[in-house]
């Protein structure tokens, strides 16, 4: 009969200390949304329009030279990287893309909006050290799904931070959306809201729960949380790694600062 | 004309006794599905694997406004193809079993069937929710528990209804399709080198194998050979998606069986997988396949070899001692029995078919990508208990296939490019396959006369699984649901696509 306590017991500490001082994020090699570089885009050019699935990419109305860029929509999928012939669209390894303000993951040619604003009425503060999350698919690819199941494994070990999932919105602080909106959910995701206690916040994490993603329009899809529920963090990304929900988390709480302004990561 | 199957065209009148023969010979019907060739033109497809390593068939049927037979009464497999066909095309049936609505929920109204071209792009149905159909089950001691579509923690969205009486489950009834995005409708329009970016978004854990048999069958409809190093690239990438996948499977079990530390330790070694993925850029291998080969090649680093040995040596430590826990054992032995008649008549596929006696794996059977050039056999794990001790042990060996395919792939792999042209002519239709984690999923891609998509019809692994899982459920106990279903390693979303 073997000793499963023993045998963990035998293991090192697999948690990383991140976002702690050297802790290991585990993201090396990942690559996140491309940057945008104005400068170098060729007037004109339509190549990573026609290359953008999702429609990140458009050219501006009225003003057909210039390009908009909506880290929103972004599925992270590198085609406009690949073909984009004067190197305006770089591959990056940026992640950390949670703003507050939808706004903010828009490029911007100069930074209009004001710096983040700290959350409303500070009720964070009775919050700080503990955060309960009830998690809605609202219709993903599962993708998300395995990032936040990922949040629980040794390695990031979310409880060291304080933040729990919860299976009732009854104990829920903070409502995580996942998917890009099915007629089938809707119902159900309003009424789980319907349900949790005052004070709560909503996240939208992934491209399809902030936009609609991939999936957007379409008979039987939405365009994620847009005119749905009053959003307090927006978390693109196909899906986002684990270490940029945690970011997502923590900046929710004041924890950690917004590192997004105008479509543009630090 | 179908490229990568033999074709056969037959009248609807045909079609019934064309099932009876098959299955007369020991076939199996894979697939079904509807579509829309001209503007009043509709179609119906039928995918029939006429036995073991024998090359598919496909059957076609011109479909004007007459009712077609319902094959699901000789094939039941076929019953949920032809229940979406009947939602998304319109297309009716005479005698189904259960003539329901499967897709659709009641209260959706779509203004014509959605798959029709005709029904516009952007326009979402109205929805009124009405109360869904549930069978008759009466009896004054008899509960009736509807749980989910949100339950326990991070899960996907579906609701499954018990009736049961103390703690033997009377009857159960998964209701799925609450995530149905639509998405091969999406796929109309695009390129084809679009598609491929939708096509790993359908199931996000199965992002390599959806894309693969994607482009499978892209290839095919276009006639393109694809460079040796890339096909053996994607081996590599196939592979790992079925290691990190199969960790999580034992991480999940050990849970549901409340092993805490045994759950640690998988869903650790599956962690691990995921950022060794990232060798391709992404945690999921997402960004790299494309028709033709793959978007750009893949640097290996000198140690990968070295790590995954490792990683082998720890996952076998891991494994083993899971099959030496005696209370881990003892809530999978005789759990959740799938017979053999049961698996093959209703269209098992996967570890859960082997696991009940069905020996089959399309990487040998249909061997693709660079399987059949690796001077290894690919060993299919077979078991005949059907069991969730089966089920798991089937996985547990295909987890040392993995391996041992990965480690002859690094020292094998062949330089060169890992890029070819491929774009399919107008008209051009392709089917295509790959052997997910899950099992078997196929790709029937039609092109239309500019070259683009017209229509792509997905048949993925879970979407069987689900069918056949129902019918472990009833009689058993609720203790051991949680248990019984984790071993089914089911997804939602390429079920519900």
């Amino acid at each position: 009969m073997p000793v499963w306590t023993l045998f963990g017991l035998t293991r090192p500490v697999a948690s990383t200390r991140w976002p702690g001082e050297g802790g290991d994020d585990g993201q090396a090699g990942v690559q996140g949304l491309p940057r945008h570089h104005a400068d170098k885009c060729d007037n004109g050019c339509r190549e990573c329009v026609a290359a953008c699935l999702p429609g990140a990419l458009t050219r501006k109305a009225g003003d057909e030279a210039r390009l908009n860029v909506d880290y929103g929509r972004c599925i992270a999928c590198q085609m406009c990287v690949e073909v984009c012939p004067t190197g305006a669209m770089e591959s990056s390894e940026d992640w950390a893309f949670a703003v507050r303000d939808r706004e903010d993951l828009k490029w911007q040619e100069a930074l209009q909006t004001p710096p983040a604003q700290a959350l409303k009425a500070r009720i964070e503060g009775a919050f700080r050290n503990s955060l309960y999350i009830r998690h809605v698919d609202f219709g993903s690819c599962n993708g998300c799904e395995s990032e936040l199941q990922a949040l629980n494994n040794p390695f990031y070990n979310l409880h060291r931070l304080g933040i729990f999932f919860t299976p009732s919105p009854r104990f829920a602080d903070i409502l995580l959306v996942t998917g890009s909106g099915t007629y089938a959910m809707r119902d159900v995701l309003l009424a789980t809201y319907e349900a949790m206690p005052e004070p709560k916040w909503v996240m939208a994490m992934g491209t399809c729960a902030v936009s609609g993603g991939i999936a957007a329009g379409g008979y039987s899809s939405g365009h994620g949380l847009e005119g749905v529920l009053p959003v307090d963090i927006w978390l693109p990304g196909c899906p986002p790694n684990p270490a940029a929900i945690i970011h997502a988390l923590l900046m929710l709480l004041e924890r950690a600062p917004q590192r997004v302004r105008g479509g543009r990561c630090e | 004309m179908m490229r990568n199957t033999e074709e056969r065209r037959l009248t609807v009148a045909e079609l019934l006794p064309a099932c009876e023969e098959l299955l007369a010979q020991g076939g199996r019907m894979s697939m079904a599905w509807g579509w829309f060739p001209g503007s009043a033109a509709r179609e119906i497809c039928y995918l029939a694997a006429p036995g073991p390593r024998r090359p598919f068939v496909l059957w076609r049927c011109g479909v004007t406004d007459e009712t077609l037979p319902s094959l699901a009464v000789r094939a039941p497999a076929l019953s949920w193809h032809e229940r979406e066909i009947s939602d998304l095309c319109g297309i009716p049936f005479s005698g189904h079993p259960k003539g329901h609505p499967l897709v659709l929920h009641a209260g959706a109204e779509p203004v014509t069937p959605p798959l029709n071209p005709a029904y516009p792009r952007e326009v979402g149905m109205p929805f009124t929710r009405r109360r869904a159909h549930a069978p008759d089950v009466a009896g004054s001691d008899i509960q009736e528990l509807p749980f989910g579509p949100v339950r326990a923690d991070v899960t996907e969205s579906a609701q499954f209804l018990f009736f049961y009486l103390g703690e033997h489950i009377l009857h159960y009834l998964p209701r799925l399709f609450f995530k149905h995005r639509g998405m091969e409708k999406r796929f109309a329009g695009l390129t084809a080198e679009l598609g491929v970016v939708l096509a790993e978004r359908v199931s996000g854990v199965g992002s390599v194998a959806h894309a693969l048999a994607y482009c499978q069958a892209v290839e095919a409809a276009g006639g393109c050979e694809v460079p040796p190093r890339a096909r053996w690239l994607r081996v590599l990438m196939a592979e790992l998606e079925r290691l990190y996948n199969h960790l999580h499977y034992f991480g999940h079990l050990a849970d549901t069986t409340t092993l805490k530390v045994g759950q640690a330790e998988g869903k650790l070694l599956e962690e691990r997988v995921k950022q060794i993925n990232a060798i391709t850029g992404s945690r999921f291998l997402r960004n790299l396949l494309v028709p033709g080969g793959l978007r750009r090649d893949i640097h290996l680093y000198a140690g990968l070899a070295t790590e995954l040995g490792r990683l082998q040596k720890d996952v076998n430590a891991y494994l083993k001692q899971l099959a030496h826990t005696g209370s881990y054992l003892d809530r999978l032995i005789t759990t959740g029995v799938l017979d053999r008649e049961m698996a093959l008549a209703q269209g098992a596929t996967g570890p859960v078919a082997r696991a009940s006696g069905l020996d089959e794996d399309v990487r040998r059977d249909h061997a693709y990508a660079a399987y059949a050039d690796m001077d290894m056999d690919v060993r299919v794990p077979l078991r005949t208990a059907g069991d969730a001790n089966a089920r798991a042990e089937v996985r547990a060996e295909e987890i040392e296939v993995s391996f041992a395919l990965l480690l002859r792939l690094l020292v094998r792999l062949p330089a060169g490019e890992v890029r070819a042209a491929c774009q399919p002519a107008a008209s051009a239709e392709g089917l295509g396959w790959s052997e997910s984690p899950r099992g078997a999923l196929f790709y029937a891609v039609h092109f239309d006369e500019q070259g683009k998509l017209a229509r792509v019809k997905i048949r993925s692994p879970s979407f069987s699984n689900w069918r056949v899982f129902q019918y472990t459920v009833r009689d058993s106990n609720m203790m051991d649901y949680a248990i019984n279903e984790a071993s089914f390693g089911l997804t939602i979303a390429g079920c519900d696509r």
